[in-house]
C-alpha cells in the first residue's frame, strides 16, 4: 500500500512520537505489512523536485494513493487563501495540495489533534485561522467537509492526541494494511475506538489517592490530580494508563495533570489547565457515565474515610508512609 | 544570472524553501524562506501564565522540552523562584535527553542518507555508505531507531512522555525520583552509552572528549574501530567532498550556556568571534524588515517585539524575523555551544577553517559523549527524598525571560505579565538565528551567507550540495517562527 505523508501547521511531535515506537525494526515493520513509503517530510530520500514529482503523481492518479497521511492543522489564513503555509518549492498553499489528494485517498488518516481537529494551533485568537481535516474543533465540517469520505468509504480517521501514541499510528496504519476499519469501529469523532474507548483514569498509577479524593495540592505531589490539578482523565478517552509512553511514562505518571488532549477543543479549555473549575467547591468536570449526587456523595463519604497514610502522601512528592506490613498472611 | 527556487526540503524538521541567484555555476545570492506561521506569540496573549507551559512546547515536537525549559525559565524569572538541585538535574537529564536524541536524528535519519544517494555512486566510499545510511531502509536507520527509544524512556520516567511533557515547572519538575528509579536511570544511560561506543565511535566516550585538535581526531580515526564506525564513515565522506570548505557563515558564534548545576552552567554562555565576550541578553534584537509582519522603525528587543502578520508587505520573503546580536549576524547550534565552552577540538576546529559542514557536524558527535558523561554524573548526583520542586505565588506585574540551549542552538522565551495574564509573549528560537532572512541594512543571516560562493556547474551536484549545507546547521523551521 502507498503511504503519502504531509505535514502543515503543526509541530512534527506526532511523527517524533511515532519514532519512539516500541518496535526493534519499525521501517521493517512497516515494510513488512506491505506499506510503501512514497514520501515522508522527515524520512525520505528524495527531496526538492523529486518530491513534488512524487506528489503531483498522486494528484494526477498516476500512482494510486491507499493512505493520506497529514499531521498538523490545516491552514485557512489569512482570509481563507491559506498562504500561512504555501509549500515550500510549489508556489501553492499546503490546503490545496490537501484537497487535491484527499480526492484520490483510499484512507485519510489525521495523525494528532491538529489534524484532526484544529488542535493548539486553533488556541487563543486563532490567528491562521486552523482548522481539522474534517472538523472545526467538534464541529463536523473542516477543510474536506462532513460529507467527505475517502475512496473507501470512510471519513477522515482521527488518530488524535497531542502527541499521538506511537502504537495509536502503527495499530491504524496496520489494520488499514491488514484487514481495514469499519465504521463501527470508530467513534463518533471518528478516532479508532481500539484506544479511544478507554478513559485516560483506567489504569492510573493514583487510583489511591482518587479512591479517597485525596488530592494533590501542588506540583509534585503525589495525590489524586482531579480534584485541584486540572486533570481530566476521567473524562478523557485514551488509553494512556494502560499502555505506557516511552517505556514506563504517562502524564499523570510523569506529575501532572491530563489535560484531555485527544479531545477537540482541549487547547481552550476555558479555565487555566494546571486549576481544576468549580462550583461551590465541586469540579464541573465529573467523571464520565457519574451522576453528580452519586459523585458528591461517594466523595464525602470517601474523604472522610481516607487512611492516614494516603491523606499524607497525597500531598508529599515521596512516599513518606510507606503501608503496614502484615504480620500474617495476606487473605 | 538565474534565479531557482528549492523546496520541499525534507529531512529538515518543518518546511522549508530556498532562492537562488547563480552566475556561472557560483551561487551569489540566497534568500532563505521558511514558509509556515502559526502564530503561537499571538496564542498566548491574555493566558494566564502557566498556560505558557502548556502551548510552549506544542511550538515544536523535536525540540519540545527546550521550548518547555525556556518557557519555566521565563516565568522562574518573573516569579522570583530558585531551583532545588534536584530539580535542576532532573531537568537537565530531560533536556539532555532530548538534545542527544536530537542530535542522534539529525546524524542517522536526516543528514547522512543524502551521501547514500545514488548521485555518489562514483565515490569510492559509496559502495559500504549505501546500504547502512539510506534513507529510512538502511542499517543505520534500524539501529539507531531503537537506541534513540531507549534514550528517551528517560523522558517516560522524569516527564511522562515525549515530546510535549508538563513536568518541567518554573520551580522544578513534578516528578521526584525515587530509589530505584535512580538505578533504572543509569541503566538506561549504560545501555546508550553502550550503543554510541559500539555503533557511533567505535571507542570509549572519554577518548572521543579527549580528542584536542583535528590532528589527534585523525590520527584516532585513522584506523580500527572508530574508522569502521558511523564517526569514521562521515570523517571518509567528508574529506573526499571537502565539506570543511563548504557552508561558513558569519564565524561569530553564540551560546546562552546549558545545564546548570547549583546555578553554575556546565556549558557556559558567551560569544565567540576569535575571542569570548560575555553575553548579555539585552543586546539581542529582532528585525521584520523583511518577513511578512508588521515591521516598526527598528529592531526591537523582544520584550517590547512584536509579532503580527502583514502577507503583502514590500521585500518581504520569509515569515522569520532577523534576530541580531548587537546588531550582528552570529551562528549557534551544537558547534557554538561547544566553541564557546571552551572544548579545544571545537575551538582548533573553527581556528582552522570556521563552521562548516563538516565542523558542525563534529561538533554535535563530540557534544553527544560529553553530554552522555554529563547525564552519567547528574543522575548520581540526585538525591532521593530531598525536594524536586518549589513553589511561589505569581506576580501580577512581572517580566522575564528563559534562556536555554536547544539541540540545534540558543532558545530564548521573553515574557511580560500585565494583570497576572500574559501580555507579551516572544520567542526566539535557534533556526530564527541561523536562518533569517536579511536585515534592514540588508546583511543576509547565516545560512543565506553559507550558500553564497558555492562553486558547482553541475546542477545536480550542486543541488546536493546545498542540501549538506542546509542540513549542517539540523534546522528546526516549525521552531524558527513558531
Amino acid at each position: 500500500m502507498n503511504l503519502l505523508w504531509l505535514q502543515s501547521g503543526g509541530c512534527g511531535g506526532c511523527t517524533m512520537s511515532l519514532l519512539c515506537a516500541d518496535s526493534r525494526d519499525l521501517p521493517g515493520l512497516l515494510g513488512g505489512a506491505g506499506i510503501d513509503l512514497l514520501w515522508h517530510p522527515s524520512l525520505s530520500e528524495c527531496s526538492l523536485g523529486e518530491a513534488v514529482a512524487v506528489i503531483e503523481d498522486c494528484t494526477a492518479g498516476g500512482t494510486p494513493l491507499d493512505i493520506l497521511c497529514v499531521e498538523g492543522s490545516m491552514l485557512t489564513g489569512p482570509d481563507g487563501s491559506g498562504r500561512f503555509h504555501v509549500f515550500g518549492g510549489t508556489g501553492r498553499p499546503m490546503v490545496d495540495w490537501v484537497r487535491a489528494l484527499a480526492v484520490h485517498a483510499r484512507y485519510t488518516v489525521a495523525v494528532g489533534t491538529c489534524a484532526a481537529f484544529g488542535g493548539i494551533t486553533a488556541g487563543g485568537m486563532n490567528p491562521a485561522g486552523a482548522i481539522g481535516l474534517q472538523y472545526d474543533g467538534d464541529q463536523p465540517g473542516g477543510l474536506l467537509g462532513a460529507d467527505y469520505r475517502s475512496a473507501a468509504g470512510l471519513p477522515v480517521i482521527n488518530v488524535a492526541g497531542c502527541p499521538i501514541h506511537p502504537g495509536w499510528v502503527l495499530e491504524t496504519l496496520l489494520s488499514l494494511a491488514g484487514d481495514g476499519l469499519s465504521p463501527n469501529e470508530l467513534d463518533t469523532f471518528g478516532r479508532p475506538r481500539f484506544y479511544a474507548d478507554a478513559l485516560v483514569h483506567h489504569g492510573c498509577s493514583r487510583n489511591e489517592f482518587y479512591e479517597f479524593k485525596a488530592s494533590a495540592e501542588k506540583p509534585s505531589d503525589l495525590g489524586c490530580l482531579m480534584e485541584h490539578m486540572g486533570c481530566k482523565g476521567t473524562q478523557a478517552h485514551a488509553d494512556c494508563n494502560l499502555r505506557p509512553w516511552n517505556g514506563q511514562g504517562s502524564c499523570t505518571r510523569g506529575g501532572y495533570a491530563c489535560i484531555s488532549c485527544t479531545e477537540p477543543g482541549f487547547e481552550e479549555p476555558g479555565h487555566p489547565f494546571a486549576e481544576t473549575p468549580k462550583v461551590g467547591g465541586i469540579p464541573i468536570g465529573l467523571p464520565t457515565d457519574m451522576p453528580k449526587a452519586w459523585f458528591v456523595a461517594l466523595a464525602a463519604l470517601s474523604k472522610s474515610a481516607t487512611p492516614q497514610r494516603v491523606r499524607a502522601n497525597s500531598v508529599a512528592d515521596h512516599a513518606v508512609v510507606a503501608p503496614a506490613v502484615r504480620k500474617t498472611g495476606l487473605k | 544570472m538565474r534565479r531557482v527556487v528549492l523546496g520541499p526540503f525534507n529531512r529538515v524538521e518543518g518546511d522549508l524553501e530556498v532562492s537562488l541567484e547563480i552566475d556561472r555555476g557560483r551561487i551569489v545570492a540566497a534568500r532563505v524562506n521558511s514558509p509556515l506561521f502559526r502564530g503561537f506569540e499571538q496564542i498566548l496573549l491574555g493566558k494566564h501564565p502557566l498556560d505558557a507551559l502548556v502551548y510552549a512546547p506544542r511550538v515544536c515536537g523535536i525540540c519540545s522540552v527546550s521550548q518547555s525549559v525556556a518557557a519555566a525559565g521565563a516565568l522562574r524569572d518573573a516569579i522570583g523562584l530558585v531551583v532545588p538541585r534536584n530539580g535542576e538535574l532532573a531537568t537537565n537529564l530531560l533536556l539532555a535527553s532530548e538534545n542527544v536524541a536530537d542530535h542522534l536524528t539529525h546524524f542517522y535519519l536526516f543528514f547522512m542518507p543524502d551521501f547514500a544517494r545514488d548521485g555518489y555512486a562514483d565515490r569510492p566510499w559509496h559502495a559500504a555508505l549505501g546500504p547502512r545510511f539510506k534513507a529510512f531502509a538502511g542499517s543505520a536507520c534500524r539501529d539507531m531507531l531503537p537506541a534513540r527509544a531507549g534514550l528517551l524512556q528517560i523522558m517516560g520516567l522524569l516527564g511522562g512522555k515525549w515530546p510535549h511533557t508538563l513536568s518541567v515547572q518554573p520551580g522544578g519538575v513534578t516528578r521526584a525520583v525515587h530509589p530505584g528509579e535512580k538505578q533504572r536511570l543509569f541503566a538506561l544511560l549504560r545501555d546508550f552509552r553502550g550503543w554510541l561506543e559500539r555503533y557511533l565511535y567505535g571507542d570509549a566516550l572519554e577518548a572521543v572528549v579527549a580528542l584536542d585538535s583535528d590532528g589527534a581526531l585523525r590520527r584516532w580515526c585513522s584506523g580500527g574501530a572508530p574508522a569502521a564506525a558511523d564517526i569514521g564513515a562521515f570523517l571518509e565522506l567528508a574529506d573526499d567532498l571537502a565539506l570543511a570548505e563548504a557552508g561558513r557563515a558569519s564565524d561569530r558564534f553564540l551560546s546562552y550556556g546549558s545545564y546548570p548545576v547549583d546555578g553554575t552552567a556546565g556549558y557556559r554562555s558567551g560569544v565567540w568571534g576569535g575571542e569570548l565576550l560575555a553575553l548579555d541578553q539585552a543586546d539581542v534584537a529582532e528585525d521584520c524588515s523583511h518577513a511578512w509582519l508588521h515591521a516598526p522603525a527598528r529592531a526591537l528587543h523582544p520584550w517590547q517585539g512584536l509579532t503580527e502578520p502583514d502577507v503583502d508587505r514590500d521585500g518581504a520573503y520569509s515569515w522569520c524575523k532577523a534576530p541580531r546580536w548587537r546588531g550582528r549576524v552570529v551562528e549557534c547550534g551544537a558547534l557554538a555551544r561547544q566553541v564557546v565552552d571552551g572544548h579545544p577540538l571545537a575551538r582548533a576546529l573553527v581556528a582552522q577553517g570556521g563552521g562548516n559542514v563538516r565542523s558542525r557536524v563534529i561538533g554535535r558527535l563530540l557534544e553527544i559523549a560529553r553530554s552522555v558523561i554529563a547525564m552519567e554524573c547528574w543522575a548520581r548526583a540526585i538525591e532521593p527524598g530531598a525536594p524536586f520542586c518549589t513553589q511561589g505565588a505569581l506576580p501580577q506585574e512581572a517580566r522575564g525571560v528563559g534562556l536555554v540551549e536547544a539541540a540545534r542552538g540558543a532558545l530564548g522565551h521573553w515574557l511580560v505579565l500585565r494583570k497576572g495574564r500574559i501580555a507579551n509573549y516572544q520567542i526566539v528560537a535557534p533556526t530564527t538565528w541561523n536562518f533569517s532572512p536579511r536585515d534592514a541594512a540588508g546583511t543576509p543571516g547565516a545560512l543565506e551567507q553559507a550558500l553564497c560562493d558555492l562553486q558547482e556547474e553541475d546542477c545536480a551536484r550542486r543541488e546536493l550540495m546545498v542540501q549538506h549545507i542546509v542540513r549542517s546547521f539540523d534546522p528546526c523551521m516549525v521552531c524558527t517562527v513558531h
